[in-house]
């Protein structure tokens, strides 16, 4: 028995929209940090963002618009070219064997945000029905079903930025319970003035208003991260299902799962995330030499680096699997970013190259083998992502080739 | 703009903005009877709309009275039976 299928990716990044200009720019090491543009940040500590091409969402319908906060309208223009790429025909399940799982750390932020400015600014007849949903951590998922008519077991999961893999779990969970097919993954960002300003007080920005480093993980000038938007959305079918209907394309298989909680800060016991990640091998019945590349959280904070770097030489050796972190290029995206990674896993086992980590100088500190400088080409079977969410949440997800 | 007269030319300039138009929709056809279903907007889009109505026009529509007029003409007569907050 195997795990379920990806049998179609949608991708909405900072360097990239569509799947294959994504990965043709992580390839060439397209960096997409710069100077804030959707709203004046001079104001703030930090200045720098990676923002989406504003055209992304520019051919959805003008019914959607009102309606859509921008990282719904990504996360739209995502599912809709996941579910193009799996092309499965109309007809070929039914639709209550079919739902949508996404992960999302703040909902609607900039929606919400314009709707409490006009209710104080104009009054309560200002404010938008549609305020009702669009400002909701559900709201992606719902935008999404009704749109593709996907009407069986659906939600979304809340787990900061580990929800990328949590919501391909939750898919998997679906799928073992008799669903067919999920939608499942992420696409958030809050680039929008009162979202910087909670990001901001999360106190894990960084302040410098240099591209190139401004989110340096694993390197010793490391002082926080750039945040992003964006994700990826992929189709995630039962296996039998998807080669019963001859599903033209097949990414991989998602082949195991563990997630674990950190104890208290102030508890002084150490971190749980290799919990999560030998659970994530049992769970695929894999050892750690299966695993050909780690994509790593990657945080740029010290403390958080050293956890992961030394949980990752715990479960692995030191220095001994590859890591990388290709959102050095892009920076966090919150929940869209382990959807990503997972995508670009995928990727890399299709095509067997380890995209690298940019801006890096890897401290001889930390025990790892960060992968720096340019791709590098070998034979990817499988591969390990790891995802760490604000509150103690570690999540590791491994996809595997399925040839 | 209290005062004006709320006609079909009127609303679909309202509902383009409030709501959209939905694909595959031409508002400026003959849609007087076509049905708000059949034009692609749900009861959210028309409270859009009322909320709009009542901010250009100043008239307020009974939430139900909305929900009731299935049609551009039938919300056209309720707003035109709706009495003016001025």
């Amino acid at each position: 028995m195997t795990g379920p299928l990806v049998t179609g990716m949608g991708v909405v990044a900072p360097n990239g929209v569509g799947v294959e200009a994504y990965w043709s720019a992580v390839l060439a090491g397209v960096p997409a940090i710069g100077p804030v543009r959707r709203f004046d940040a001079s104001g703030y500590p930090s200045r720098l963002a990676a923002e989406v091409d504003p055209d992304a969402a520019a051919h959805l319908p003008s019914r959607l618009l009102p309606q859509t906060d921008h990282m719904t309208r990504l996360a739209l223009v995502a599912a809709e070219a996941a579910l193009a790429d799996a092309a499965v025909a109309p007809g070929t399940y039914d639709p209550f064997d079919q739902g949508v799982v996404t992960a999302s750390s703040a909902g609607g932020f900039d929606f919400g945000h314009r709707e409490l400015e006009k209710l104080w600014r104009s009054g309560n007849e200002f404010v938008s029905a549609y305020q009702s949903f669009a400002w909701f951590y559900a709201v992606n998922t719902g935008q999404i079903s009704i749109r593709h008519g996907l009407k069986g077991p659906s939600g979304v999961i809340v787990t900061d930025a580990a929800g990328g893999l949590d919501a391909i779990a939750q898919a998997r969970r679906q799928l073992r319970r008799g669903s067919r097919l999920i939608v499942g993954g992420g696409v958030d960002g809050s680039l929008c003035s009162w979202g910087w300003v909670a990001k901001q007080a999360g106190g894990r920005l960084s302040e410098s208003d240099d591209p190139a480093r401004a989110y340096l993980p694993f390197d010793a000038r490391a002082a926080g991260h750039v945040p992003g938007e964006g994700g990826a959305i992929l189709v995630i079918e039962d296996a039998d299902a998807a080669r019963g209907r001859g599903a033209p394309r097949v990414y991989g298989e998602i082949a195991g799962y563990g997630a674990s909680f950190d104890p208290a800060p102030e508890s002084g016991l150490a971190s749980t995330l290799h919990r999560a990640v030998t659970a994530a091998l049992t769970d695929a019945g894999m050892e750690p030499g299966d695993i050909d590349v780690v994509f790593a959280d990657g945080a740029a904070v010290p403390e958080l680096d050293w956890q992961e770097a030394t949980q990752i030489a715990t479960v692995f050796g030191p220095r001994t699997v590859p890591v990388t972190v290709p959102k050095t290029m892009f920076g966090r995206l919150d929940a869209g970013s382990a959807a990503l990674d997972v995508a670009t896993a995928l990727l890399a086992i299709r095509d067997g190259v380890i995209p690298a980590t940019v801006h890096v100088e890897p401290s001889a500190d930390y025990p790892i083998d960060l992968v720096v400088g340019e791709p590098v080409r070998r034979r990817i079977r499988a591969a390990l992502v790891i995802a760490r969410g604000h509150g103690g949440f570690n999540s590791a997800l491994i996809v595997r080739s399925a040839a | 703009m209290t005062g004006s007269v709320l006609d079909l030319a009127e609303l679909r300039r309202i509902l383009r903005i409030v709501a959209g138009t939905e694909q595959g929709v031409d508002l400026d056809a003959d849609i007087l009877d076509t049905s708000f279903s059949d034009l692609g907007y749900d009861s959210l889009a028309l409270l859009e709309a009322a909320a709009q109505i009542l901010r250009e026009f100043g008239v307020r529509l009974d939430d139900d009275a909305l929900l009731d007029a299935k049609s551009p003409r039938q919300l056209l007569d309720l707003v035109s039976t709706a009495d003016s907050l001025s």
